[in-house]
């Protein structure tokens, strides 16, 4: 019986930790391979030895002063904030209008509100592509800002419906009582109690935007590369670690992201 | 702002259906005097909170008319009617301090923060919370977010003021001090008061009429002793108070009093509304009205009973008896008498048969409630 208990364990410990292998590790060795002296995407065998001398910061340094690649941060920046700000609106107020009880087919508005979630982003991108070039506004900015917030409308959807179904509505009826029109009602009773659920869902939005490559590639042109665009770009043109010192950054953001996520949940969960 | 004899709320003919088959309130016809304590009381689904919310603006009627003041208020939104409102839940703004949450409607109404944090002071002496102001309403006990709750439901000052079961969470004790408290204040202020349980003690408590809801409609609206000695419907007698309730038929009628055949005993009543005989009436008798072995000739209904369970209570006994024949036809009537625990009572032991007595005025002969099956066909009105 204790071997089998033994056995039971070992195998326990080794299979998580081969999930964890499997999940990390790929993502993991990059980030030292983005600090290579050399422009390979492999490790050298100063590296392995750890020499001092096999490290160095000059893919940074190219990232950091290449125009290319901070145009792309740049269009990343500026088309990941538009769509977030627009996903953010629009997503709090399909939220709000799916909480009332006076919302007529409510199963089919949800459904309809998260399928850009749940349709393949290629089927998405490529219907996109056709509707904003019937429109003229493939190849623009404002034609990604509006396919991200598409993209990203359901994350804000979902989590503020989360943060609402905790909601009080005699909050909302007594401070119409005390005389509140909607609006104030909205800005100093319903957004400060729901704000940690439109935080998180504003966070996914910018990451699905600033993940997203599909519908950039569809859409954009030159002009629009965001950075997920720029890597693509430059592995099929000019593989340089460089893209890796771009990874580096893009995995150390997602930390802090999914880090703040998980503050404002426990921040709401404690209140 | 009105003329003395204008009712401050009228429901005038009042009808709510969510679903336009079932009536949840039916032709409600209803005036609150400038100044009252009024309390809808009934049991959960009786329409007693429909009506409020009704009235504070939450829900439309689906006929008929609502007056504040005199002028119809259907298409006056609730933030315009000026009504101050308690939940059941207090509805404290969680993320505001107890002076956050009281300023609230004196901000929306564009008070200075000078003249807004007098108020708030003062609103918050009159329930007697002073220096809560920085608290947040989760740092307080249910008590006191009770009394936040009624804070800020008066600081606007509002003539009207409607309560939904304000103190259903608080403990009996906290209760009971809080009826005080809030009679207090409504006295002190003149407020009406429109005012929603469930609970009959805390109507009787704290109102000056109450109106007790069944299915909908109000079964009788009066002051609370009119309503405890004068019910005039089978529902009110039961609902308010313990009451012993007898079936039978009038046999005669003198004036007020009638006779009344009641399992195979004849009963003298007093007679509530016009009856023939031949007529079904349903007798009414509290339990304390019923006197123990009295002197023969004490009253002009005296029956002998057969004591089957006694109870002490305390401050009485709690006797159950059956009036007539357990093995008769139609079988006996089950009485509960209550016998006041004091010197001389006498000692009464279960099995006994005993003379028990009530005067005619102390029986009420009321006409059957028929309403409750008429009720259950969808669709009356």
């Amino acid at each position: 019986m204790s071997g089998d208990g033994r056995f039971g364990r070992v195998a326990h410990l080794a299979i998580c930790t081969a999930v964890f292998v499997f999940l990390v590790a790929p993502i993991l060795v990059i980030v030292p391979l983005g600090f290579n002296a050399e422009p390979y995407f492999t490790f050298t065998e100063g590296m392995l030895r750890l020499d001092p001398a096999a490290y160095s910061l000059r893919w940074y340094e190219t990232v950091a002063t290449d125009e290319q690649w901070l145009r792309a941060l740049a269009n990343s920046l500026v088309i990941g904030v538009s769509a977030t700000v627009i996903a953010t609106v629009l997503g709090t107020m399909a939220a709000l209008g799916l909480a009332s009880p006076a919302m007529p087919a409510r199963p089919l508005v949800m459904g309809l509100l998260i399928s850009p979630m749940v349709t393949p982003v290629i089927i998405s991108a490529a219907g996109m592509f056709f509707f904003y070039s019937s429109l003229g506004l493939s190849q623009t900015h404002i034609g990604i800002v509006l396919a991200h917030a598409a993209l990203g409308t359901p994350f804000v959807v979902i989590t503020v419906t989360a943060t609402l179904a905790g909601f009080d509505t005699n909050l909302t009826r007594a401070a119409a009582s005390l005389g509140a029109d909607p609006w104030r009602t909205f800005r100093r009773v319903q957004l400060p109690l729901i704000a940690p659920g439109v935080f998180s869902g504003a966070l996914f939005a910018f990451a699905t935007s600033f993940d997203e490559v599909v519908t950039v590639l569809f859409m954009g042109g030159l002009e629009q590369r965001t950075i997920p665009r720029q890597m693509w770009a430059g592995i099929r043109e000019q593989i340089s670690p460089a893209i890796l010192a771009v990874a580096t950054f893009l995995i150390a953001f997602a930390l802090a992201l999914m880090g703040t996520v998980e503050w404002l949940r426990r921040r709401g969960a404690s209140d | 702002m009105e003329s003395a004899d204008t009712p401050h709320v009228v429901f005038d003919g009042v009808f709510k259906s969510y679903d336009g088959e079932v009536q949840v309130v039916e032709d409600l016809r209803l005036s609150v005097r400038e100044g009252e304590f009024l309390t809808l009381l009934g049991p959960s689904g009786s329409g007693k909170t429909t009506c409020l919310m009704m009235l504070a603006g939450f829900e439309a009627p689906t006929g008929g008319s609502i007056r504040i003041g005199g002028k119809p208020v259907e298409d006056v939104p609730p933030r315009k009617r000026d009504i101050g409102m308690v939940f059941q839940n207090y509805a404290l703004f969680p993320h505001m301090t107890v002076a956050g949450n009281l300023a609230f409607p004196l901000e929306v109404r564009g008070l200075r923060r000078n003249d807004a944090a007098e108020r708030v002071r003062r609103a918050l002496e009159l329930v007697r919370l002073e220096g809560f102001e920085g608290r947040r309403p989760g740092e307080l006990s249910g008590g006191q977010q009770q009394r936040v709750a009624i804070a800020r439901a008066l600081v606007f000052e509002p003539d009207l003021v409607l309560m939904d079961e304000p103190l259903g969470a608080l403990d009996r004790r906290l209760r009971e001090e809080m009826q005080f408290e809030i009679r207090r204040i409504q006295r002190t202020l003149g407020v009406t008061v429109v005012y929603v349980t469930h609970d009959q003690q805390e109507a009787m408590a704290m109102s000056d009429r109450v109106a007790v809801f069944n299915a909908g409609r109000i079964e009788q609206i009066a002051p609370p002793e009119v309503l405890y000695e004068e019910p005039e419907r089978p529902f009110v007698a039961t609902f308010i108070g313990d009451n012993n309730l007898l079936e039978g038929r009038v046999s005669s009628v003198d004036g007020d009093i009638c006779d009344v055949v009641a399992g195979g005993e004849t009963v003298k009543a007093f007679l509530v509304s016009p009856r023939q005989p031949g007529d079904a009436v349903v007798l009414a008798i509290r339990p304390e009205r019923i006197g123990l072995a009295p002197a023969p000739g004490t009253y002009s209904n005296e029956f002998d009973v057969v004591v089957e369970d006694i109870a002490f209570l305390g401050d009485h006994l709690r006797v159950r008896a059956a009036l007539g024949d357990r093995d008769a036809q139609g079988g006996a009537a089950d009485f509960i008498i209550k016998i006041p625990n004091v010197v001389g009572h006498g000692a009464v032991l279960a099995g006994d048969t005993v003379r028990v007595g009530w005067t005619p005025t102390d029986c009420r002969a009321l006409v059957p409630d028929e309403r409750r099956a008429a009720n259950a066909a969808p669709n009356q009105a």
